[in-house]
């Protein structure tokens, strides 16, 4: 309280600074976010560049992949190698593709004839939903269970913790989809059949029916996701609190008078979760594994399943679609967390 | 390292060669000191001894034809009993045989997997930590993109691009895992490289490829191993997926292909779960198994992890 006087009186000195410092900082953060999306720039290209290679210059021949086996008439692979552009040099091939591709265009998918981006937004909304839920739900989760690891680490809580969750890190997400439709849809011993075994709608419904009809063949892809996904977060959230364990403000807040959980949940988590949060993003690329394989097992008419169905053809196109949009949205998803990063912590990129 | 040619040069008196030996035994017998005091570790590699036996004894304990369809013992979908202790398959083949056979190809393309990804990864990141300047910046970059990627989405179109093989998968998840390695041997390898012994070896005329080969690869071995154990349980994991997806071999039964096949063959629809759940228990033990032993290893190298005890 007496050091009110003087503080005020400073401010009132530091006034005409303050907006130059602000306007510092302000053309820091522009010149930290415009090399973070140059970056990200040159990384989609790159994206781009693999596409190409993969997918015409390692096959050979694609149209002889895709048709694999089948008996094929001269006249129809001369036709596939038309529409596929494939009877064109291949530069010309590359900056067809290029220029499609930036335009939004990727080919039109062997099995459905239906242009592949048609194919991607169709299915785009139904991952959202799957994802959007799973990743809320495994990010909560693995920050409250890896934070209260921490708070008590080397107790009995935090061992049984990590050992489940390391333990479920292990289990390959598919055969436990597999085991949950066995136990909870299929029905075994005294459990009936309590979920769908796959798909996202039973057909028919309207309204508020509807939605609940979603919601419950929503539960078991959720619940799968969430049980192989949450493990990094918590382990990630564990030993970020684990680091910010010996800190003098901790002491400081403790000496004050606070409750153990006061300090806990206001000095120390919000500190460790600005690591948590940029590995959260950081593993994306895995989630997007998770999702492939959910999606395949409970047959969700999303990227992942679609993904799935062009696999098994193969139908080129469509997987070459997908594996830009995958790659795509990891590589903007990341960028957008690094332009929020230094918004939340201020050490980062000044 | 060269031990059959020292033995007889070292046997007199105790020349720089035998020395080194010396030091790496004790070096080693520290280690394992050290190790012994995980539990976590110890279980980790009495289940990776278990597992090894089980797939090398494969022909002696369960004979060599168990995946022949025209020969298969039993009926379709038979449920556990005295004589097929696992159930049969879709096709009458006795699953124990297949799940036994089937831990051959996993652990061999998880091994050879994790080998390729660590080779690529230390080779990267050795040289980017060495040679610094434009070279390691592109390196970097390089690593960077590829940490970020969805790997496993690289490595499923990889391997539908190329030929299906084994071969293939191997190949497929070895050059999209490599750069968590990359990164962990660059940073360590700058650490190394700032030692002063470096420049004294560098002050007596040593070389790039002497520096980095004597010097720098002994120093990040340790860190080498322990993420080549990490890695042999991510790449079990990424061949059942694979496999699973159906971009594997599908002449070659591994787990993720058995898991496959039940799938194909309604056992999820029908209940079987005699056909699933033992595939998948053996994939999530042996990953665990790896994991425990690598994080173990990465404890004892590094006491200020305090991790895995």
């Amino acid at each position: 309280m007496t050091a009110d006087a003087p503080s005020a009186s400073n401010v009132k000195a530091a006034a005409p600074v303050v907006p130059a410092q602000r306007a510092r900082t302000a053309t820091r953060y522009l010149r930290y976010g415009a090399g973070k999306v140059a970056g990200a720039a040159v990384s989609l290209l790159a994206v781009l560049v693999t596409g190409f290679f993969l997918f015409r210059l390692i096959p050979g021949d694609p149209v002889k992949t895709m048709t694999g086996g089948r008996p094929i008439s001269a006249e129809q692979l001369a036709a596939y190698r038309e529409e596929f552009g494939l009877d064109l040099p291949l530069w010309q091939q590359f900056t067809d593709y290029c220029g499609k591709a930036l335009t939004g265009d990727l080919g039109t998918s062997y099995q459905f004839r239906a242009p592949v981006v048609d194919k991607i937004s169709e299915a785009l909304p139904n991952t959202l939903l799957l994802t959007g839920t799973a990743f809320v739900l495994y990010t909560l989760l693995g920050i409250v269970l890896g934070t209260r690891s921490a708070w008590r680490h080397g107790g009995l809580g935090d061992r049984l913790n990590t050992g489940l969750a390391l333990t479920l890190y292990s289990i390959p997400s598919f055969w436990l989809g597999l085991l949950l439709i066995i136990v909870f849809s299929v029905g075994m011993g005294p459990i009936p059949g309590l979920f769908p075994t796959g798909g996202m709608e039973s057909g028919g419904e309207e309204g508020f029916a509807y939605v609940l009809d979603v919601a419950h063949h929503l539960v078991l892809p959720v619940v799968t996701l969430v049980a192989v996904e949450y493990g990094q977060t918590l382990l990630v959230a564990r030993s970020a609190l684990l680091d910010e364990m010996g800190s003098d403000y901790l002491t400081t807040a403790r000496a004050k008078g606070l409750r153990d959980d006061l300090v806990r949940r206001r000095h120390a988590v919000p500190n460790a979760l600005l690591p948590t949060v940029t590995l959260v993003f950081v593993n994306l690329g895995r989630t997007v594994a998770g999702v492939i394989l959910v999606e395949t097992v409970f047959s969700w008419p999303g990227l992942g399943g679609l993904f799935y169905q062009a696999l098994s053809v193969p139908d080129l196109p469509l997987v070459q679609g997908l594996f830009l949009f995958f790659a795509a949205a990891v590589i903007v998803m990341n960028t957008l967390a690094d332009l929020v990063y230094p918004l939340l912590d201020p050490r980062v990129g000044r | 390292m060269t031990t059959g040619t020292t033995t007889k040069t070292g046997a007199g008196a105790a020349g720089p060669r035998a020395l080194a030996r010396q030091r790496r035994r004790q070096s080693a017998v520290r280690f394992w000191k050290r190790y012994r005091t995980h539990r976590a570790g110890l279980v980790g590699l009495v289940g990776l001894a278990l597992f090894a036996l089980v797939a090398l004894t494969a022909p002696l304990t369960v004979g060599t034809d168990v995946s022949s369809v025209t020969g298969a013992p039993g009926r379709p979908m038979e449920s556990p009993s005295a004589e097929f202790w696992l159930g049969t398959d879709r096709f009458g083949r006795d699953l124990l045989g297949l799940l036994v056979w089937g831990s051959r190809v996993s652990l061999l393309v998880g091994l050879l997997a994790a080998a390729l990804s660590v080779a690529i990864g230390t080779t990267v990141g050795v040289t980017a930590g060495h040679f610094k300047g434009a070279y390691a910046t592109v390196l970097m970059r390089i690593t960077d993109w590829f940490l970020v990627m969805p790997t496993l989405v690289l490595a499923i179109a990889l391997a539908t691009v190329l030929p299906r093989s084994l071969g293939t998968v191997v190949l497929a998840i070895g050059v999209t895992s490599w750069p968590t390695t990359a990164r962990l041997v660059r940073a360590q390898t700058l650490a190394v490289e700032s030692r002063p012994y470096i420049e004294r070896a560098k002050a007596l005329g040593g070389g790039h490829w002497h520096v980095m080969s004597r010097h720098v690869l002994p120093n990040v071995m340790p860190l080498v191993l322990a993420q080549t154990t990490l890695m042999i349980s991510s790449s079990v994991l990424a061949e059942a997926t694979l496999a699973f997806l159906g971009v594997s071999d599908p002449t070659v039964l591994s787990w993720g292909g058995l898991l496959q096949d039940a799938r194909e063959a309604g056992a999820v629809s029908s209940g079987n779960w005699w056909y699933l759940v033992p595939p998948g228990i053996a994939i999530a033990v042996v990953a665990l198994a790896f994991t425990l032993c690598g994080r173990a290893v990465e404890s004892v190298l590094n006491p200020r992890l305090g991790v895995g005890r």
